[in-house]
């Protein structure tokens, strides 16, 4: 049975908004989804029927909180296929990436080696980068290929028995290449690091099997995969969550508090300082049950044939240049390009006009553009909910900015 | 709505590159960047003994609004010292509705920005640039 889209768009009450006279064309999935009636829905529930602290209270309402707290816990670790007790709820994606480089961070010795890539988001550098100025670590960048991928062939050169972790993009968040997690794994092993992969833009496209990469880390935004923001996922093996020290102090996190000395929680506790963000969890839950319910192969199959859809109706643009892989092969859906002679903020405003929401500029990947010296791109990330009439809305205004801003 | 940003106006004044390249000596030259959206503009300029501008050039890596800015500002820069450049872009901020006025030319033209708030510090970046330059 082929994939229904427009059941899913019902899902999406914002998918049916007017602007101006025009529907929306909504192709900025990569910076924030839309979310759908079962997340509303969830969140709603939970302010109206069970809205309270969690964890300290007695009383029936805490106890409500506290239930669907812990079973959104249940359903993201099932939509990852690990645990509850190995999630971490934290305030989203970067702060994730935060917790693990400060906490991890502090069992690493001056001299340690921290290896990214030259295409990771700011989030994915900017955290090491705080960490090798407090503890003196060094940091290590894996190039780019000219088609937007990570050079895999660079990576056993570039380990050393000193490097520690390996922390790259599941899937860029500017070229929708997905790397070789196989590749990176066994390459990381052959030295004894770890490895964390930044699944921003791979969690949105479906339930990921954790056990089955063999990786150590792994971390997700709440906003970007349906669910509401302020909300993020870190997982890590237990052995790790057991050896790492707490990022932030507070409430929650402590097993017993004196002046003289104060005991941490078990994780994830131990990493859940103070009152977590309660609906927004509950929501990610809901999101995650809602992506797991889905038909995912018609769903990625769907994707690749917008993808494809896209590519052949820019390669019919004069100036159109699409920076990323040209296949379908190993990618996911998010096309960066750029048009000769017109800035990338330029192609967005004109596309705006046109109903069209999509995301220009360095994407908070700098490192990257500098490598290509490219002002930016223009870049399309689409979602199970989008359908060949975004793609077409899209390729007409890239046409009028075509013709009239150049 | 947007979609009238481009007006003939602002498009012309940024394909007409006034100012645009560097200049061979400048007295000084600043550089500034907007962290949000990774434009880039960078000002020479030759100075008098008064500290007015003799010369002008401009290198901008951004949008069509930041282009057209930087165009319409050297066209009239020239002759005008920190005190001078500081009056014209009162004329810029009015153009897009961040002060109460009429807007002088050839600011005028930057009028459709007003409704657009995310893109206005496109039109202040060259204005930022040359401020440092000047300082």
């Amino acid at each position: 049975m082929s994939f229904d889209v427009a059941a899913v768009r019902g899902q999406f009450p914002i998918l049916s908004e007017i602007i101006d006279g025009r529907p929306i064309h909504y192709l900025d999935n990569g910076a924030s989804a839309q979310t759908p009636d079962a997340v509303l829905d969830a969140v709603r529930t939970y302010e109206t029927t069970g809205r309270a602290n969690v964890l300290r209270g007695v009383h029936r309402l805490a106890e409500r909180a506290t239930d669907a707290y812990e079973n959104a816990r249940a359903d993201v670790a099932r939509f990852l296929g690990v645990q509850p007790m190995e999630i971490v709820f934290t305030g989203g994606c970067t702060a994730a990436i935060n917790l693990v480089a400060y906490s991890y961070g502090s069992l690493l010795k001056p001299g340690d080696r921290i290896l990214l890539s030259e295409l990771e988001h700011h989030s994915n550098i900017v955290p090491w980068q705080l960490l090798r100025a407090r503890a003196g670590l060094e940091i290590d960048m894996i190039p780019v290929t000219t088609d937007g991928r990570i050079d895999l062939e660079k990576l056993p050169g570039l380990l050393t028995p000193r490097t520690r972790l390996i922390s790259l993009a599941h899937v860029s968040n500017v070229t929708g290449a997905m790397i070789d997690v196989g590749a990176v794994v066994a390459a990381a092993k052959s030295v004894g690091a770890k490895v964390m992969l930044d699944g921003a833009q791979r969690a949105p496209h479906g339930p990921v099997d954790l056990p089955s990469l063999g990786i150590d880390f792994y971390v997700f935004a709440g906003h970007k995969a349906y669910g509401p923001n302020g909300i993020g996922v870190l997982w890590a093996k237990p052995d790790l969550l057991d050896a790492m020290p707490p990022f932030m102090g507070g409430g929650s996190m402590i097993g017993r508090v004196t002046f003289a000395e104060t005991t941490w929680a078990p994780p994830p506790r131990r990493f859940e300082a103070g009152t977590p963000p309660i609906g927004p969890a509950i929501g990610l839950g809901a999101a995650c049950k809602w992506m797991q319910a889905l038909d995912w192969t018609g769903a990625h199959a769907h994707e690749m044939t917008m993808v494809q859809h896209l590519m052949d109706g820019l390669q019919k643009i004069d100036g159109a240049r699409i920076f990323g892989p040209a296949g379908l092969q190993n990618r996911y859906p998010v096309v960066s390009f750029t048009l000769d002679g017109v800035h990338p903020h330029d192609v967005a405003q004109t596309l705006d006009s046109f109903g069209v929401a999509v995301r220009a500029g360095h994407h908070c990947a700098q490192p990257l553009m500098d490598r290509f010296d490219l002002d930016g791109t223009t870049r399309v990330s689409m979602a199970p909910y989008n359908d060949g009439s975004d793609i077409d809305a899209l390729l007409t205004g890239v046409r009028r900015a075509a013709k009239t801003l150049r | 709505m947007s979609d009238q940003l481009y007006q003939d106006r602002i498009v012309a004044l940024a394909k007409a590159k006034t100012g645009a390249g560097k200049l061979a000596a400048p007295t000084k030259s600043a550089r500034r960047d907007n962290p949000l959206c990774g434009d880039r503009v960078t000002i020479d300029v030759r100075l008098d003994g008064q500290g007015r501008i003799e010369e002008i050039a401009h290198q901008v890596r951004g949008c069509l609004l930041c282009q057209a800015s930087a165009s319409a500002l050297s066209s009239v820069a020239v002759g005008r010292d920190a005190a001078g450049i500081a009056a014209v872009r009162h004329d810029a901020e009015r153009a897009i509705g961040r002060e109460a006025g009429e807007a002088a030319e050839p600011f005028a033209a930057f009028a459709p920005v007003a409704a657009h708030k995310s893109r206005q510090e496109c039109v202040l970046l060259p204005f930022e640039a040359l401020k440092d330059a000047l300082s």
